[in-house]
């Protein structure tokens, strides 16, 4: 009785990440594929023909593509269990709010940490931890950012907390010295197994980004 | 029991106009704050104290940021009128096609409109590429929505109106008739339709508007430093 999934991801993709975590949360069984995205599948390029990027969840043979979204789908699809957004629609736009400005802040800024030096790094830095402290702020004394439960924002924002260590390493600064209680929030989420068995390895990540760095020829 | 519905929005925001289609479209009654960007008000720094922009959907004193996320609070608050469709794959493919047009053919066109010379051709290259997947998914229907227009023609419907007005400034055709058929003809029946073609910002001003912010970027750019 399969599912009928395919996830179609690349190993240090924060974004790959969030979708395993939801297909985990929902307990679902899925075939799993390691892209190259140096050398890309006939089946990425069909199924996600306007992007050509991971991750691609593959149900019934239709594509969905961009990671919120499929979180979404997933969490519409198999809505009896473990419910990623909240009932109410005010608290759902709130979900959606933060989840979006998740997207459009630190992805960016953790790349030029690794991928600059000098002032363009340090503005990075202060502006990342900025933006930490923000999310900090929204979480505030609850246990996740919904609430009593793991839901839609803690599974787009705590895949970033694997790549964390790469962030510090090169940008050499600590994001638990300025935020202390997100740093609390991901130990809190790493202890759920469908967070825990869905992040990478922060030292793993950390060697890609070395290769990264020297494939870009960052010193 | 009266429900308080305050839309705040500039004259011009094509974002905004998102929200005043949708809220039309589904008869809901609403009264508009105007905000001048350059002198923001302390409710606007007080309801969108993160991003602070605008539009902001404030319901019963609570607000909402961001357009597409206010157009699903709308959707899912006043049920007549769907902007979504019911099945989850439609809902996700609709998500995506909003997603596109705001990461990808907006930031397209207008570099079309804002670069010259070879970066304004590639720009140009880049955007009939993007401009062609949305004419394949009009393939079969007039409006992206199906029969109506729905949450993707929303979330897309402002390029109806700013295309034009890039193409009589910059003397450029973005959306030819001939290339790009199933566009074209969207672009008009959406601008024609009733809610919409009431509701668009006054084109002189817009004209006048762009044409300045196109000269200030001009200048900016052939200034030596």
């Amino acid at each position: 009785m399969a599912d009928d999934i395919i996830l179609l991801d690349f190993w240090p993709s924060m974004f790959g990440m969030r979708v395993k975590i939801a297909l985990a949360e929902k307990d679902l069984k899925y075939e799993y594929r390691e892209e190259d995205l140096r050398n890309k599948s006939p089946l990425l390029l069909e199924m996600n023909p306007v992007h050509k990027k991971i991750p691609v969840l593959i149900h019934h043979g239709k594509p969905i593509c961009e990671s919120q979204i499929i979180v979404e789908y997933i969490d519409e699809v198999w809505k009896d269990k473990s419910p990623l957004l909240p009932s109410d629609p005010y608290e759902r736009a709130q979900a959606r709010f933060w989840a979006d400005y998740v997207d459009k802040k630190i992805f960016e800024l953790g790349r030029k940490i690794w991928t600059t030096k000098g002032e363009d790094q340090e503005a990075a830095k202060k502006e990342l931890i900025g933006c930490l402290k923000i999310l900090e702020g929204e979480l505030g004394e609850k246990p996740f950012f919904s609430g009593e439960n793991f839901g839609f924002v803690d599974v787009s924002l705590v895949t970033f907390s694997c790549w964390f260590y790469a962030y510090e390493r090169f940008g050499n600064f600590s994001i638990e010295a300025e935020c202390p209680k997100l740093i609390a929030w991901t130990k809190r989420c790493m202890q759920k197994e469908s967070v825990s068995s869905s992040l990478a390895d922060p030292f793993k990540i950390c060697g890609f980004v070395v290769l990264l760095r020297k494939k870009f020829g960052i010193e | 029991m009266g429900e308080e519905v305050k839309l705040f929005r500039t004259w011009s925001s094509s974002f905004a106009l998102r929200i005043v289609w949708a809220l039309k479209i589904k008869g809901i009654e609403y009264e508009t704050v105007f905000e001048d960007l350059s002198n923001k008000s302390p409710l606007l720094l007080q309801y969108n104290p993160v991003h602070k922009k605008v539009p902001i959907l404030v319901h019963n004193g609570r607000p909402i940021a961001e357009s597409l996320v206010i157009l699903e609070y709308i959707d899912e608050t006043w049920k007549q009128a769907p902007l979504l469709p019911k099945d989850p794959y439609e809902r996700a493919m609709a998500r995506f096609w909003a997603k596109f047009g705001d990461d990808k053919v907006l930031t397209s066109i207008w570099s079309v409109f804002i670069k010259q010379g070879k970066e304004q051709e590639e720009a140009l290259v880049a955007t009939m590429e993007n401009l062609k997947f949305l004419e394949e998914e009009m393939k079969g229907k007039k409006f992206f929505g199906g029969e109506r227009i729905g949450y993707v023609d929303l979330a897309l419907g402002y390029l109806a109106n700013l295309i034009s007005i890039f193409e009589e400034i910059v003397g450029l055709k973005i959306v030819d008739e001939e290339k790009l058929p199933l566009l074209y003809s969207w672009m008009q029946d959406f601008a024609e339709a009733p809610i919409i073609r009431d509701n668009w910002p006054p084109r002189e001003k817009m004209i006048v508007k762009f044409q300045a912010l196109l000269d200030a970027a001009i200048a900016s750019s052939s200034s030596s430093s």
